[in-house]
């Protein structure tokens, strides 16, 4: 016990910062590939997809990340299955931000004005062709604002998967701690560095709600 | 009522026989038969709520029907079993708020349906576009985006986006409702030339001295039913006292 923060603990918190920029990755990819289908099934014309699918994220936004990271971690292994951290902490991340993104996109696809939806029907286009051609373009522009900004909660929200010992920023910081014990500094870092990676993300959000959207930002650079 | 035989091409284009059509407890639709023949131009005129372009979005299989039958273009409308991109490939829309595609250029806007849904090729489907948009005045404006055009234009580039799919019959939605007086009258004349080449048209429109100048025949829809309908004259002579204060009130 003892000594003092030197380089060796910050080149530690360096990797757990590393860990937590992966994870986040992780949650990103997966949640956003899950999400884009939970999104597609929330607004599919069958009514059975709507509501299973709608089921699917009252149940996930109803339940907390904390508790998918226990069940995933602790109660999968009870079944028979065992996970890793990484895994357990990734698959917990993938399902929460499915749910969320995929609320979130819903509401970018119906938001793209009926209008559209019908001048495209009007011109023959089948569904597919509906959606990749006319409604996803417009739909992308206006989910490009908030889906940067809830890439914020899943940075933070990463710190949750220290529970199930997966060694990102938040249980490096504890481990350092545990050998220094100096909480006031070691958390303060720990506070920055999250600041620091969620900060530069908040603004670019918010430049890009200004500008509507980054495809009126290439038009201007044309 | 009294059937005409007729040989096979002389059959209507678009056929409309008693059309019943709720809304919850509404009812917009109550009875209501017209017919519109291979190159005529039928004007649906009426009052806001009287159901006009209901009537006009029935054709189009945007709105079912609650009974009765439609047939266009051999298609019969309210069969569920109806093949609808069949259906809105031989039958071009235009929508009183333009709808072109903000995402896209105007050539874009216009080869996008030529390209997915009938599989022509994209340097064919340009050339295409060009005589289209030639059709209503906006060959220079292929390369521009919706938003660079103004209100006129855009309904013009609109129309153009739905001839260049070669329809059968076209349905014009108010479309000079969202316009100012001098854009109307652009738009208004793209139309005029359309009809002088012959293509079969239902409209509905608010635009009274238009529909006298352009309409074979009209359509005037109150409460749901076809309440009176004959030439163009109609607007000048009518009839019913409900036309005759419609058209009173339009002056």
């Amino acid at each position: 016990m003892g000594g003092s923060l030197n380089a060796n603990h910050l080149m530690f918190l360096g990797y757990g910062a590393l860990w937590t920029i992966g994870l986040s990755l992780i949650g990103l990819l997966g949640g956003g590939i899950a999400g884009f289908i939970v999104a597609l099934c929330r607004i599919s014309p069958s009514r059975i997809v709507r509501l299973l699918s709608a089921g699917y994220v009252q149940l996930i936004q109803g339940t907390p990340l904390l508790v998918i990271m226990f069940l995933t971690y602790f109660g999968l292994p009870a079944l028979g299955v065992t996970v890793s951290p990484l895994m357990a902490a990734g698959a917990s991340l993938t399902i929460f931000v499915s749910a969320y993104l995929g609320e979130i996109w819903r509401g970018c696809f119906e938001s793209v004005p009926k209008p559209q939806w019908e001048a495209a029907e009007g011109l023959a286009l089948s569904r597919s062709q509906r959606m990749m051609k006319v409604i996803l373009p417009q739909a992308i522009r206006i989910a490009t604002p908030p889906t940067v900004g809830f890439m914020v909660q899943i940075i933070k929200n990463t710190s949750l998967a220290s529970v199930v010992g997966f060694v990102e920023l938040a249980r490096s910081g504890q481990i350092i701690n545990n050998s220094l014990f100096e909480p006031f500094l070691i958390y303060t870092i720990i506070a920055v560095i999250y600041f620091a990676l969620c900060y530069p993300l908040s603004r670019f959000s918010h430049r890009l709600e200004m500008r509507g959207g980054p495809a009126r930002i290439e038009l201007e650079a044309a | 009522m009294h059937k005409i035989t007729r040989t096979d091409t002389a059959s209507p284009i678009v056929a409309l026989s008693s059309v019943h059509k709720s809304f919850g407890a509404l009812k917009v639709l109550d009875g209501v038969s017209f017919e519109v023949n291979r190159g005529e131009v039928l004007a649906l005129i009426g009052r806001s709520g009287s159901g006009k372009s209901t009537a006009l979005r029935c054709i189009d299989r945007f709105e079912t029907i609650d009974s009765g039958e439609i047939v266009v273009c051999g298609h019969r409308v309210s069969d569920p079993k109806l093949d609808l991109r069949a259906l809105r490939q031989d039958v071009g829309i235009v929508f009183q708020s333009y709808n072109l595609f903000p995402h896209l250029t105007i050539e874009e806007n216009i080869i996008l349906a030529p390209c997915s849904v009938k599989r022509i090729g994209k340097v064919e489907a340009k050339v295409q576009a060009k005589q289209v948009l030639a059709q209503v005045g906006l060959e220079d404006k292929l390369h521009q985006y919706p938003e660079q055009l103004s209100g006129g234009q855009q309904q013009r580039a609109a129309i153009a986006r739905s001839l260049a799919m070669q329809p059968k019959v076209m349905l014009f939605d108010e479309v000079t409702s969202a316009l100012d007086p001098e854009l109307t009258g652009e738009v208004l004349k793209v139309i005029e030339a359309l009809a002088a080449a012959g293509m079969t048209m239902v409209m509905v429109t608010h635009e009274m001295g238009f529909a006298r100048g352009i309409a074979d025949r009209v359509v005037f829809m109150h409460r749901g039913k076809v309440h009176e309908t004959g030439s163009a004259d109609v607007l000048t002579s009518p009839v019913t006292p409900e036309l005759a204060q419609f058209v009173g009130t339009g002056l």
